[in-house]
């Protein structure tokens, strides 16, 4: 396995570290001199100091050889570039890309790259997953912004899909007003189970919204 | 012009493209935005910088857009399925030439231009149907031609 990776900056550093470890050979080509000597002698993976763009340069780096290229630098129309030289001259069968607009993600796919990678995007799931909730919307603040009027919509398989309401450990300073299901109003009930779907009109302090957002979303326990 | 681009155009016997788009303002871009918008062309140019924009003549009529071409969102907000050309002249070979791909295959713009200082990348990109003009041979061209005009290059 031959792989060439471009671009410059920890990332190329820690990447050719993990792949000097699993054996898999590695050259780097990076535009800066500084850097270029610096990975050369910290990994002693071979470097070359150039601009991956040129064809020349990445045919001077091994691409007839490689299994594999990954560009990694900080332009997306760079690493488009270097993929797009790779496969097309060169004839290397996987092209990686990371592309910092994740809206390049698909044109990338469409312009044949195999792989194309949005940091942005993979960021942005996580968060979303690690906040627990899938969305809560169009939050009105009323009483001098004490107390909130805000939109819950449970996720599926969430806490509290399938849950009674007077089973929820809701916190005394806040009040489910209302629930939407496919377009309609249901008064809420202690005995009305949620679902996954489900929009809530939640009423609430601006201290017990958390608390709030924890039994709907989170772990379901107070703490 | 092909049947595509005839369609596209509003007056089929007009000399000049009826809707451009220009991504990069600088001395070339500039130059022919306004030449175009002279001609009558509906001209859309397209910088990251806005002080870039003052390079226009004062009699260009077409519209401004300030960002960066390689966004998508950018290319959205300039109209370019709309579009019967686009050239790409931005300082950056790799902008222009992602740039005239993403118009190509994603917008399905008629005809994309775009110049390429590296020789060497215009063969590739000659291989995506992009059409190419790189300042470097026409200029290399040119020289050759004045210093041996009988034995010059082909």
């Amino acid at each position: 396995m031959k792989v060439i990776v471009v671009g410059s900056g920890k990332i190329v550093y820690y990447l050719t570290r993990q792949f000097a470890k699993k054996r898999i050979k590695t050259m780097v080509v990076t535009p800066d001199h500084g850097e270029a000597k610096d990975l050369a002698q910290r990994i002693g993976t071979p470097v070359l100091e150039g601009d991956g763009t040129d064809p020349h340069v990445l045919g001077e780096a091994g691409a007839f050889q490689a299994d594999a290229v990954l560009a990694l630098t900080p332009h997306d129309e760079d690493n488009l570039a270097v993929c797009q030289i790779a496969a097309q001259m060169y004839h290397v069968p996987r092209t990686i890309a990371l592309v910092n607009d994740p809206e390049n993600e698909e044109v990338f796919q469409k312009l044949n790259v195999s792989v194309a990678i949005s940091a942005t995007r993979i960021l942005s799931i996580l968060f979303e997953e690690q906040a627990g909730f899938e969305e809560i919307g169009k939050m009105i603040a009323v009483a001098e912004g004490n107390v909130s009027v805000s939109e819950v919509i449970l996720r599926e398989g969430g806490p509290a899909d399938g849950t009674q309401i007077k089973d929820i450990p809701f916190p005394d300073e806040a009040l489910i007003g209302g629930v939407i299901r496919n377009g309609k109003v249901l008064i809420p009930k202690g005995g009305t189970q949620l679902q996954g779907g489900d929009r809530l009109i939640v009423i609430a302090t601006e201290v017990s919204l958390d608390q709030v957002l924890h039994v709907l979303a989170g772990k379901g326990q107070i703490e | 012009m092909t049947a595509q681009e005839k369609k596209r155009n509003n007056s089929p016997e007009a000399s000049f493209p009826a809707n451009v788009v220009i991504v990069g303002c600088g001395r070339l871009g500039s130059l022919l935005a306004s030449e175009l918008s002279r001609m009558g062309s509906r001209v859309m140019v397209i910088d990251r910088n806005s002080s870039s924009f003052a390079l226009l003549d004062i009699g260009f009529s077409g519209f401004r857009v300030t960002g960066d071409a390689v966004e998508m969102e950018v290319l959205q907000a300039s109209n370019l399925t709309q579009a019967d050309c686009l050239l790409t002249t931005t300082e950056k070979d790799t902008v222009n030439l992602m740039v005239a791909q993403v118009a190509r295959v994603v917008f399905s713009v008629p005809l994309v231009l775009a110049r390429v200082y590296d020789p060497k990348r215009e063969i590739l990109y000659r291989r995506f149907g992009i059409k190419t003009i790189s300042p470097t041979s026409l200029t290399s061209h040119e020289f050759l031609r004045v210093i041996c005009p009988d034995g010059g290059p082909t």
